[in-house]
């Protein structure tokens, strides 16, 4: 077994009993996607929801939720996996600051979460767990041998979805 | 200037100068604050990428107490204060003879205490600015989150990527007695406010 560490603006698939890492998620969104009879797990961490006015987007395709979510669905068919099979399990999209006063400042997150149901929603790929939203930053672990997203924060303990 | 990868060798050693005014600033209001004698190291003031700030404050999930300022008037953008535990235990305990709590959670007193520190160090940054330029700056109430690195990171690295994927960023490490504790400052004025900033030193 060995632990895939998946950066921020990054993405990257696994399999067997490999297990798919990204720490400190605060308003950036964690896109689990999963074939279940496959085995094949695939995580993107984005940062933006729209590649939309970013002149170097091309660079950065993994950095955005419209662009990012197609390029993992790629690279998990390349794996094995079959697109119509993939289910989705996300978490992220906190509001980390109260930025009272600054509503496109505290909207951030909420902004990254709805960029990427309306993505997954497009390539017809369900959600069927969440965690997302609220104020504290999570890090989460995508096991490829069960589909399990773990989530893990400062005080508040362990959850599995 | 486009971005904060413009900037030439003689309007970084103007940030420097920016920096280092204010953190002589910071030392001495946090002085009177804590009621002791606060020196300062000579920070170190760069331009870094968001993921080499992380790795620089020992991982995204190394816990920290975050204050994160708006600035308003001439100058537009934010100011952030990135407090390590033993900063954060510093004052705490010269404020209030408590202890920074291990999980991080702050009681209300204890979060307007750090609240407290916020305001007068981003008030010392901010008149170093304006020392320098004579352009008038306002500072919103600090806003406090206590929590990873990474996650609190996340905000401005989002809210900014227009701007930069950098962040001018100062080290300081303040002491008291064999007391040392480091703090990170992270400036992000905003591209015509930094345009301005620079004209007003004659540096465009």
């Amino acid at each position: 077994m060995s632990t895939i560490t998946v950066g921020i603006s990054d993405l990257n698939v696994a399999k067997g009993e490999d297990i798919l890492v990204t720490y400190a998620l605060g308003s950036c969104v964690g896109i689990c996607l999963y074939d279940k009879l496959g085995k094949i797990a695939g995580l993107s961490h984005i940062m933006l929801p729209s590649s939309q006015g970013f002149s170097n987007s091309a660079q950065q395709p993994y950095k955005f939720a419209d662009t990012a979510i197609v390029h993992l669905v790629k690279k998990m068919q390349m794996a094995g996996a079959s697109p119509t099979r993939l289910q989705a399990k996300i978490a992220g999209g906190a509001q980390m600051f109260a930025a009272r006063g600054n509503n496109s400042l505290a909207n951030i997150g909420e902004r990254n979460v709805k960029a990427v149901k309306a993505e997954l929603a497009r390539l017809r790929i369900p959600i069927i767990a969440e965690d997302t939203g609220k104020n504290y930053g999570r890090t989460l672990f995508f096991s490829a041998s069960d589909g399990i997203m773990k989530i893990k924060s400062v005080n508040r303990g362990e959850f599995s979805w | 200037m486009k971005n904060y990868d413009d900037l030439d060798a003689m309007q970084l050693d103007a940030l420097r100068e920016i920096g280092n005014i204010g953190s002589g600033n910071a030392a001495t209001a946090l002085s009177v604050m804590l009621q002791e004698p606060v020196d300062i190291a000579v920070p170190t003031i760069r331009i870094l990428e968001y993921d080499d700030v992380i790795e620089s404050l020992g991982g995204p999930e190394q816990l920290l107490v975050g204050l994160m300022l708006q600035l308003q008037g001439d100058v537009t953008g934010m100011i952030m204060f990135l407090l390590k535990q033993d900063f954060a235990h510093l004052v705490l305990q010269q404020l209030m003879g408590v202890e920074f709590p291990e999980n991080g959670e702050l009681d209300e007193m204890a979060g307007s205490a750090i609240q407290e520190v916020g305001n007068i160090m981003a008030g010392s940054f901010v008149n170093a600015i304006g020392e320098m330029t004579g352009l008038t700056i306002d500072i919103s109430v600090p806003d406090l989150c206590v929590d990873m690195a990474g996650a609190i990171l996340s905000a401005p690295a989002i809210y900014y990527a227009n701007i930069s994927d950098k962040i001018i960023c100062i080290e300081d490490e303040l002491g008291n007695g064999n007391v040392r504790a480091g703090t990170h400052v992270l400036m992000i004025p905003e591209v015509d406010s930094l345009n301005k900033i620079m004209s007003s030193l004659g540096l465009v």
